[in-house]
């Protein structure tokens, strides 16, 4: 029977539920059938749900992001392959991405979040690279929220337990408590590899009657449709989702990376792609679409780990841990004994073929066959209406009020669950393992050594959501200008970005509208900084019943430390040292941690973003960090400069002796204002006038803070605040909520 | 000093391992499969961290029963000294070489960070570089180092002076407040009868550069290149 | 024949997860729950349909593998595959 019979028969049994469980409207599904040239079969119908899905097609989020800058001179890969690619010189390159987890780490958080881990390393080092830190960006609802809890723990156990097995140092990130997440937490993992350039890997495969060799895990019935998932919203049905969390086994993945390091080593793999989203089928349908060829698979030679799985699930499975590669005719036999040796499943599963059409054979009977135009380029592309977010006011700094004392604002700040001390959860996280981590956990930016050079790399996560739910351009601008602080201020060249665009539902124009801001306020602070964007994720339907997630572009950004003796760090080194304040002091209160805890509400305009000033600010620290001219750099963000001071101390075991703020702004709009493009050094009495100097060539407002000294944080006409008293307020509160809820 | 170091599957401080051993001694050890029965002519075998078989059933248990392992514990039981490290401590207890178990930390939490320990003695190749009673500072980074034994064989090991390295405060104090995963008399580290077998829970090579913070991981290296020179 | 192995620490030998998990239950209401003592349950299927014989080596599996005889101790049940 022909595939257009059976398929026909097949047809009777597709009905429209059965078309909108597999997420397709009924719209996209006559685009289906007009592309497919015929009503699908069930299989087909599977494998054009997750082809079409959000997750897989970026049908919503396409349009826009055309807009993002991916170029540069130091590019050598951008957006479009496993990972972007950043040339470090020396023919080496870093490959780097970041991929979000969100719904499976709602469901089941320590399994979502361990598996988001386990995938955005596979798409590394599917490219040839060795990853050698890791980093994620989480964002939790409010702490008294009953799940609260349940989900930090998992959600860290999970990432810990995958990463140190793995054997990668998980060096930083971001963790945010927001009740906008309550529903919708959000888990972003970044994955950052080391490659030699003339050792890329891709995913094209080129080149007819090639192999297509499947490696790894056996295929299992895990996470069927966690590509339709992610594209979805939850509502109260969501907890029976349950099955559909994949499992992943870190041990297998350490073997899978070693096995295909190894193999990389000789001259096999014409093509790689790792199984992550819509497994077998989105790997061999992009493979075999970028090298312009056809695919044959025959899914009886699928090494499978369940008995009697059909065509349907073996293309749909989203088992771990599996690979898929085309190999040069002939090396069959040198790739599976690098396979055999590390205990994987090796497994030739088919051809490549010249007709561009995916054909999948089962029990000798074609399951699909589809144009692979079909899959990869007919999916529709939404120019979804939006709507642009009404524009918030400017908080003038009067209208949030003074504090009776300014220490005691500084130690409720500091020991409040946005500023407090994440220790409880990066020691969770091996920062040590490869024995190349320069800057640990805590800093403005984590720095890992290119391994056998003096080279570092800086890497750092950043968005700051309630700027974003304020004014989506504002906010993303000011994402990216933060990151490529924090890189900067660790003395770090900015070389460029991935991104994890997590967003509510792309259907709803105010969303929509979030997104498109976003986007623009990305771009035009990616290009300013000269900062293109070379790898990314969306992530849309974070909503719960209608409620949206704050808009979340979190930016992962990497820079590079051409001498990791010029690193700079935020520690305090010395009593005498000369505290300083480099850029424009505006009182900005609008969104601030501030205004938060003193009024238990956010409103206004976020603060400015000024990307001249970034780039004047940052260049001349940068310049000062090069010529060791400076002791200690923070930058300042959440919480303003007091706090970035406290942070300070905190790390370098020093006090400090403030001057009280000049006017005329109010003092507490001085000290926790959130205004942007500002760093805070530290410099011996001997530098501390070749800054000043400096910062006025650079034009670059100056103003001299105090002094390093003693054991307290010390405002002129306050009581001290003595460090001891200010570190068990940095370091008591997350154990205790995490001991206690 | 000619090093081999073994590699399990699930092994990832071997690199690690092998550098600080490179930069001790000049030399780039063997790095030998696990698979395999044989081992090169060594004057130092080191079992490195990790997560052989992804501490699955009891960490280092499975990888105690490697293929190489029956070579590494005759090799030991000839008098080759023997250096296990975190994963390579468990392996050890696991295959019989060093008395006791490492069990799941106190806090049920894998714990990274930075401990004092104090050299408890320094008359062996592993230790001549210290000084007695000195305290360094070593990188814990397990799950599972909780060392473990009956009352009996731990007053025996101490009677004997096995004990290599316990957890202790910047003062050299052996305190409850400085033993961070519940290890049973702060036990750290522990020798073999003959001073020959090391297994320790933290990890000298990740502090034997400046770059990463402190080197007094260094001092061990160079006390094993010292003594088998 | 299959063997229902369940490995569990000796009595005396601390045991931080069954005492997380009272804790835990504890604090869920279950004021009755006294000691916990948490263990593993290992499944081992053997194509070997004597007793016996089957009961050697599933003993000799378990002295040489599944269980740290230090502090674990072992128990087992066969039955027909």
């Amino acid at each position: 029977m022909t595939i257009a019979a059976r398929a026909e028969r097949a047809a009777q049994s597709i009905t429209p539920e059965i078309v909108a469980e597999h997420g397709l409207s009924p719209d996209e599904y006559k685009r289906l059938v007009a592309a497919l040239g015929r009503e699908p079969g069930l299989t087909e119908l599977g494998i054009f749900s997750v082809m079409w899905s959000e997750h897989c097609s970026y049908k919503s989020s396409k349009v826009w992001l055309k807009k993002l800058p991916t170029e540069g001179p130091q590019v050598i890969q951008g957006p479009g392959e496993n990972a972007g690619i950043v040339d470090l010189g020396d023919g080496q390159a870093a490959v780097f991405k970041m991929e979000s987890h969100n719904h499976p780490s709602y469901i089941e958080p320590y399994q979502g979040a361990a598996t988001g881990v386990g995938g955005i390393m596979r798409d590394v080092f599917t490219m040839g690279a060795r990853p050698i830190a890791n980093m994620n960006a989480l964002r939790f609802g409010a702490p008294d929220h009953p799940k609260t809890k349940h989900l930090v723990s998992g959600v860290v156990s999970g990432i810990g337990d995958y990463g140190n097995c793995m054997g990668v140092p998980t060096v930083g990130g971001e963790t945010n408590f927001d009740p906008r997440y309550n529903d919708n937490i959000l888990v972003n993992a970044m994955c950052v590899g080391l490659v030699d350039t003339g050792r890329i890997f891709k995913a094209a495969a080129k080149g007819v009657g090639h192999p297509v060799v499947y490696v790894g895990s056996k295929t299992g019935r895990d996470g069927i449709h966690g590509a339709t998932m992610a594209s979805a919203e939850f509502d109260d049905a969501s907890a029976e989702k349950r099955p559909t969390v994949q499992v992943g086994d870190p041990f297998t993945e350490k073997l899978l990376l070693e096995a295909c390091l190894e193999l990389m080593e000789e001259d096999a793999i014409v093509a790689i792609q790792d199984m992550g989203a819509a497994g077998l089928t989105s790997s061999s349908v992009e493979m075999a679409d970028k090298g312009g060829v056809g695919i044959e698979l025959d899914l009886d030679l699928v090494p499978t780990r369940e008995g009697g799985m059909t065509a349907y699930e073996m293309m749909l499975s989203e088992s771990q841990e599996r690979m898929l590669m085309i190999l040069k005719p002939g090396s069959e036999t040198i790739a599976e004994r690098v396979f055999r040796k590390w205990e994987l499943d090796f497994s030739v599963i088919g051809y490549t073929t010249d007709t561009r059409r995916l054909v999948v054979r089962h029990r000798g009977v074609i399951e699909a066959d589809i144009p692979l135009a079909a899959l990869a380029h007919a999916a529709p592309v939404y120019e979804r209406a939006w709507v642009k977010p009404e524009p918030q006011a400017r908080v003038a700094p009067e209208e949030v009020p003074a504090p009776n004392s300014l220490p005691g604002a500084l130690e409720c700040l500091i020991g409040s669950p946005h500023l407090c001390s994440r220790r409880w959860i990066w020691e969770q996280y091996d920062h040590m393992v490869m024995a190349d981590t320069v800057q640990r956990p805590g800093g403005d930016a984590a720095v890992v050594r290119v391994h056998g050079t003096k080279k570092g790399l800086a890497i750092s996560c950043d968005v700051t959501p309630r700027y974003c739910a304020a004014d989506p351009h504002q906010g993303a601008k000011q994402a990216v200008a933060e990151c490529w602080r924090n890189l900067t201020a660790a003395g770090a060249n900015p070389l460029a970005i991935t991104d994890c665009m997590n967003f509510g539902n792309p259907e709803r124009p105010e969303i929509m509208g979030t997104f498109a801001g976003a986007v623009e306020g990305m771009a035009e602070a990616c290009t300013a900084l000269s900062f293109p964007v070379v790898s990314g994720n969306v992530s849309l339907y974070n909503e719960t019943n209608g409620v949206s997630i704050p808009p979340t572009p979190s930016i992962g950004g990497i820079g590079l430390i051409p001498d990791i003796s010029t690193m700079a760090t935020i520690a305090l080194k010395r009593p005498g040292d000369v505290l300083m304040l480099l850029g424009k002091e505006e009182g900005h209160l609008g969104q601030s941690l501030y205004m938060q805890a003193m009024l238990d509400r956010s409103f206004g305009a976020p603060p400015p973003v000024d990307l001249k000033a970034e780039r004047r600010t940052g260049d001349l620290v940068r310049g000062l960090i090069r010529a060791g001219g400076v002791s200690a750099v923070h930058d300042v963000s959440d919480g303003g400069v007091l706090v970035a001071i406290a942070e300070m101390a905190l790390a370098g075991g020093h006090g400090v002796a403030l001057d009280a703020a000049p006017g005329p702004l109010p003092a507490h709009a001085v000290w926790f204002g959130e205004d942007q493009a500002r760093y805070i050094v530290a410099a011996p009495p001997d530098k501390a006038d070749a800054v000043r100097e400096a910062a006025e060539a650079a034009q670059v407002p100056f103003r001299q803070l105090g002094t390093v000294g003693g054991d307290a944080v010390r405002l002129d006409g306050e009581p001290p605040l003595p460090l001891a008293v200010l570190r068990t307020a940095h370091e008591d509160w997350l154990p205790r909520f995490m001991a206690h809820g | 000093m000619k090093a081999s170091v073994i590699v399990f599957p699930g092994s990832n401080c071997d690199r690690d391992a092998a550098v600080a051993l490179e930069a001790a001694s000049g030399l780039a050890p063997s790095m030998v499969w696990h698979g395999d029965s044989e081992l090169p002519a060594s004057d130092l075998i080191v079992l490195p961290g990790g997560f052989s078989y992804g501490d699955y059933l009891r960490s280092g248990a499975m990888a105690a029963h490697s293929p190489v392992m029956r070579e590494v514990v005759a090799r030991a039981r000839g008098g080759t000294p023997v250096l296990g490290i975190c994963n390579g401590f468990q392996v050890l207890t696991e295959a019989g070489l060093l008395p006791g178990v490492l069990m799941r930390n106190a806090t049920l939490k894998f714990i990274c960070r930075d401990v004092l320990l104090r050299v408890e003695r320094n008359d062996t190749g592993f230790t001549r570089r210290y000084a007695q009673g000195e305290v360094v500072r070593f990188a814990l980074a397990n799950k599972d180092g909780g060392y473990f034994a009956e009352e009996a064989t731990l007053d025996r090991l101490e009677g004997e002076g096995r004990i290599a390295f316990r957890y202790c405060d910047e003062t050299g104090e052996i305190s409850a407040a400085a033993n961070p995963n519940g290890s049973r008399r702060n036990i750290a580290g522990l020798y073999n009868e003959n001073g020959t077998v090391l297994g320790l829970m933290p990890h000298p090579e990740r502090l034997a550069d400046p770059a990463l913070g402190g080197t007094d991981g260094a001092k061990m290296f160079l006390s094993l290149v010292e003594t088998l020179h | 024949m299959k063997a229902r192995i369940t490995i569990t620490l000796k009595p005396g030998v601390l045991d931080p997860q069954g005492k997380a998990i009272a804790g835990a239950l504890h604090a869920l209401g279950f004021d009755s729950v006294g000691d916990v003592r948490q263990g593993k349950y290992i499944e081992i299927e053997v194509a070997e349909s004597d007793p016996s014989r089957a009961r050697a080596e599933i003993e000799r599996i378990c002295e040489q593998l599944l269980a740290n005889t230090i502090i674990e101790n072992y128990a087992y049940e066969l039955e027909a595959a």
